[in-house]
């Protein structure tokens, strides 16, 4: 008796002390939380063999030539859609044989047609997309077969598949309509915007993991910024007046708070901008001209509570990851009042936030390395397309059945590419 | 390209601002035409000339809103006369996009009206855009918070208490070097003990120092005086140290030994590499062996250069002295300062102008726990010799004596590639005077006239305790000047401010026993 009481509690101390270790995540040696979205606990779920994709051979003018003719297209913030590539063609998820794939990938890359600055034009974006989406109807079987719904696009530009940076032509044009029954990866979201649509995937801009990784300061230093930001309060060139510009929020920022010593915010380009993020409690995420933006992706990397200035934003794999616990969320008519909004935060919950900030399969969740590692975006990406599957019956259309309109849309679209 | 989009509101603007005198109007003929034009020209030059007075653009919606009945959306901000955002109507062009055969998924979209408008937005201020005290109070509240979790977290979860022995004596470069350690020791994050040990016996000069740093303090003196030549300082240093350990010993002190030596610089990472020491630690000092001649430094540099060319072989000599560990990161030996260039060249006298040479391993580089030097103290290891029973005449040159086995000697500061700290010997002349407290008091007993004073006349004025006298050169009228009148200078003519400090540092030729020397110093470093 004696004996099995004593193997009993040896037992249960095994436990408690096993699930206390499994609580925590000693990397860097900071005790961190567990995330678990309204998805449930998926960042760490492997989707190899639970999906299979099949990228399709598109002629190199739709992307290796336009990715020669502009390396840059390599760095700047928009580059999800060539990693993406790159990674498929050789992770295991990818099939060669298409009958017994359950999505497609189309790797065509229409962000990468750069201006001497380095911002992309989306003129002929959507001429580019349907000259791909007419090559693979008429190759391939697989997209008349659904039209398209088993078929996913990576559009990282600023408003998606509506290609255009101008919020109002953006709505105007709505999404390409041969890409209406697609899924899309775009780093856009909004609800209730005509540009995101049901079924989409959010991803995180791209942000060089390398460059992030060696700016890393030691953890020990204390944080002693309380709000930091750096960019645009004002977008002279295009918007003198102001009101235009985030909607006026950013302006709002700098009209409340620019004598405020708790508030680092100004528009200089510091090299020291990673440190500083890794030095400050808060970083600011307001919206631009567009409402996402890779403060988040340096926020999350550097420990630093993002708090997100834009209204009825949709944050990255929102249904993996719990962005109201881990973000401070601001609506834009509170701005004047975000110093109260910041200081009546209780400190346990701040100290919580900075734990689940410090769980690295957030911070992976959040980067596309090269190569892939399990966890990273790339992942998430194949998981929410996991998610997605079975396909519903819907999705195969009847013989003959037509669902796209393939002369919708302005004239200047159907001009071949 | 976005520049277009300001066209078309700018369009929208003027379009609106016609629309609005028709609503106004009932009757619209010919002749109301016309007034309206008139009207419209007279409010236009009316807007124009208020925006002159006030500054800024002064827009004519304002009238617009006063007037009009329309059902567009208004952000408006408290301060600013706005323009009227256009409301996109999201919900048509939605539908008009939608392909009619779709889905119900597009339909289901584009019914629902978005809350956020694309278009001009008032920019939100509050009424008093400043900063809350109240606020402020909280939000460093929260960052001391967020700190304290960090320092729980990465920092030291028990930091010790660190033993800093200090050898002095009164001398003129005293104040310079204590101020030094003391502003070291003040910013130490842990708890600090001070001893102090002062050659010639305690003297308040010291002690007033010591005290500004607000530590704890032992303050011991010894009967000898300091002596005149670098070896035998430092063989007095040595016995000066020994005591302070007996101290240690004695008051049973717990914490980390490190031995401060007045005129070295510690770097703050320094203290925190220490706590890491468990029993006998030794970390790398840089040596800085300087001499206050210009031209002998140049001549070492040019013969170390063509040592270097000759043998090429051997590998530099860096100024560094401290532990040498093999690729395992094991403790092998110890790297010294090599004095071989300085041969025959080295000071011998404190203030030789020469190149002052450390001793072969310094005590500066070593750090101990005080519980080697107790009587009892558990788990005191067996390679350590008991600290009560050393024999001083023996010739204790450096702490590895305290040692039965100095391989058991833990290298610190990743095994030595960091130089925490530096070693520096800097001294005046034998007999340079200084002012006790550095506080002049009484007055000087020269003072030297002016040349050609740029400041109106003034008479002389007998000297006062608090003044400033400037040493300038050779002139007619005496120098004294007293304060009020600086400042009258100050605003009237400040350009003479730089004159006279170009003045300032050059030297006298004769005589204020006060600064001859440290002048004559001046020159040589």
């Amino acid at each position: 008796m004696k004996l099995s009481s004593w193997v009993l509690i040896f037992l249960l101390c095994n436990l408690t002390f096993l699930s206390t270790i499994s609580a925590f995540r000693l990397s860097r040696s900071q005790p961190t939380e567990r995330i678990s979205g309204s998805a449930g606990d998926v960042l760490e779920d492997n989707p190899v063999g639970r999906l299979k994709v099949f990228v399709y051979e598109l002629p190199s003018k739709y992307n290796k030539k336009i990715l020669h003719k502009d390396p840059r297209c390599l760095n700047h913030m928009f580059a999800a859609e060539i990693y993406m590539q790159r990674f498929l063609l050789s992770s295991p998820v990818r099939t060669l044989n298409p009958e017994e794939a359950d999505w497609f990938y189309v790797p065509v890359y229409t962000t990468c047609d750069l201006t001497p600055n380095g911002l992309p034009l989306p003129f002929k974006s959507p001429r580019m997309m349907r000259s791909a989406i007419q090559l693979i109807a008429s190759n391939w079987p697989y997209w008349n077969r659904t039209e398209g719904a088993d078929h996913f696009f990576v559009v990282p530009h600023d408003f998606g598949a509506c290609f255009h940076y101008q919020e109002e032509k953006a709505i105007g044009r709505g999404i390409l309509p041969l890409l209406q029954r697609a899924t899309l990866v775009q780093t856009f979201g909004q609800r209730n915007h005509v540009c995101l649509k049901e079924g989409s995937i959010t991803v995180p801009p791209y942000a060089p993991p390398q460059k992030m990784q060696s700016h890393l300061i030691p953890e020990k230093t204390p944080r002693s910024i309380f709000v930091y930001f750096r960019g645009l309060f004002y977008d002279v060139g295009n918007d003198p007046e102001g009101g235009y510009y985030a909607r006026g929020a950013r302006a709002a920022v700098w009209e409340n708070f620019k004598d405020n010593p708790l508030f680092d915010i100004s528009t200089e380009h510091p090299t020291t901008y990673y440190e500083d993020m890794q030095r400050a409690i808060f970083c600011l995420c307001p919206l631009g001209w567009a409402p996402w933006s890779p403060r988040l992706v340096e926020a999350v990397i550097f420990g630093c509570i993002p708090v997100i200035i834009a209204d009825d934003i949709v944050l990255p794999f929102a249904d993996a990851i719990p962005w109201e616990d881990i973000g401070v969320f601001v609506d834009e008519k509170d701005v004047p009042y975000l110093d109260t909004i910041l200081t009546s935060i209780p400190p346990e919950v701040i100290l919580r936030k900075q734990r689940l900030l410090a769980n690295p399969s957030m911070k992976q969740a959040m980067l596309f390395p090269q190569p892939a590692q399990p966890g990273d975006a790339f992942h998430q990406v194949l998981n929410g397309l996991a998610r997605k599957l079975p396909h519903e019956r819907s999705v195969y259309l009847r013989p003959g059945e037509k669902l796209l309109n393939w002369t919708a849309g302005p004239v200047a679209d159907l001009k071949p590419w | 390209m976005k520049l277009s989009a300001l066209h078309q509101s700018y369009l929208n603007r003027r379009s609106n601002s016609f629309r609005s005198p028709t609503s106004l109007d009932s009757s619209v003929d010919g002749s109301g035409k016309s007034l309206i034009a008139v009207f419209w020209l007279i409010l236009h030059c009316l807007c124009c000339l208020i925006s002159l007075v006030l500054g800024f653009r002064f827009s004519r919606l304002v009238f617009f809103f006063l007037f009009s009945t329309s059902s567009t959306n208004l952000y408006s901000a408290p301060f600013r006369p706005d323009l009227p955002v256009k409301h996109l109507d999201v919900h048509t062009i939605g539908r008009n996009l939608d392909p009619g055969a779709n889905g119900t998924v597009a339909m289901a979209t584009a019914t629902k009206s978005s809350r956020v408008v694309v278009g001009r937005h008032g920019i939100r201020i509050r009424p008093w855009p400043h900063p809350n005290p109240v606020e402020v109070m909280k939000a460093h509240g929260i960052i001391e918070r967020v700190q304290k979790e960090q320092k729980t977290i990465f920092g030291m979860k028990s930091s010790k208490m660190v033993i800093a022995v200090t050898p002095t004596y009164v001398r003129t470069f005293q104040a310079l070097h204590l101020t030094g350690v003391v502003h070291s020791l003040m910013l130490v994050p842990y708890d600090v003990v001070w001893i102090v040990v002062e050659a010639g016996g305690a003297t308040n000069e010291t002690g007033l120092i010591i005290a500004k740093s607000g530590l704890r303090t032992i303050h011991v003196g010894i009967d000898q005086r300091m002596p005149n030549t670098w070896e035998d300082r430092s063989k007095l240093e040595v016995f000066m140290r020994l005591q302070a350990l007996r101290v240690v010993r004695e008051e049973k002190l717990d914490g980390i030994v490190m031995f401060a030596d007045d005129s070295n610089m510690h770097s703050m990472e320094f203290f925190d590499e220490i706590q890491n020491v468990k029993w006998f630690g030794t970390v790398s000092v840089g040596i800085l062996a300087h001499s206050g001649n210009a031209e002998e430094m140049v001549m070492s540099m040019d013969k170390r250069k063509e040592m270097e060319k000759e043998e090429e072989e051997e590998s530099s000599s860096l100024p560094v002295q401290g532990p040498a560990c093999n690729s395992t990161d094991q403790l092998i030996g110890w790297h010294i300062f090599n004095t071989l260039p300085y041969a025959g060249k080295s000071a011998v006298y404190i203030d030789d102008v020469a190149a002052v040479l450390p001793q072969k391993l310094e005590w500066s580089g070593f750090v101990l726990n005080s519980r080697l030097l107790w009587e009892e103290a558990e788990n005191k290891p067996e390679w350590v010799k008991d600290f009560g029973s050393l024999n001083e005449n023996e010739g204790v040159e450096s702490p590895l004596s305290l040692l039965k086995d100095p391989s058991m000697v833990e290298p610190l500061g990743s095994c030595g590639r960091q130089v925490l700290l530096w070693w520096l010997r800097v001294e005046a002349r034998a007999d340079s005077k200084f002012p006790p407290g550095w506080i002049i008091d009484p007055p000087l007993e020269i003072t030297v006239a002016a040349k050609r004073t740029p400041w109106p006349d003034v008479p002389p004025e007998p000297p006062t305790k608090k003044k400033d006298q400037m040493p300038l050169s050779q002139g007619n009228t005496v120098v004294v000047i007293p304060k009020q009148q600086q400042h009258a200078t100050k605003i009237r003519k400040p350009k003479r401010r730089s004159k006279k400090n170009k003045h300032e540092p050059r030297p006298t030729d004769t005589t204020t026993q006060v600064y001859s020397s440290s002048s004559k110093h001046q020159e040589r470093n």
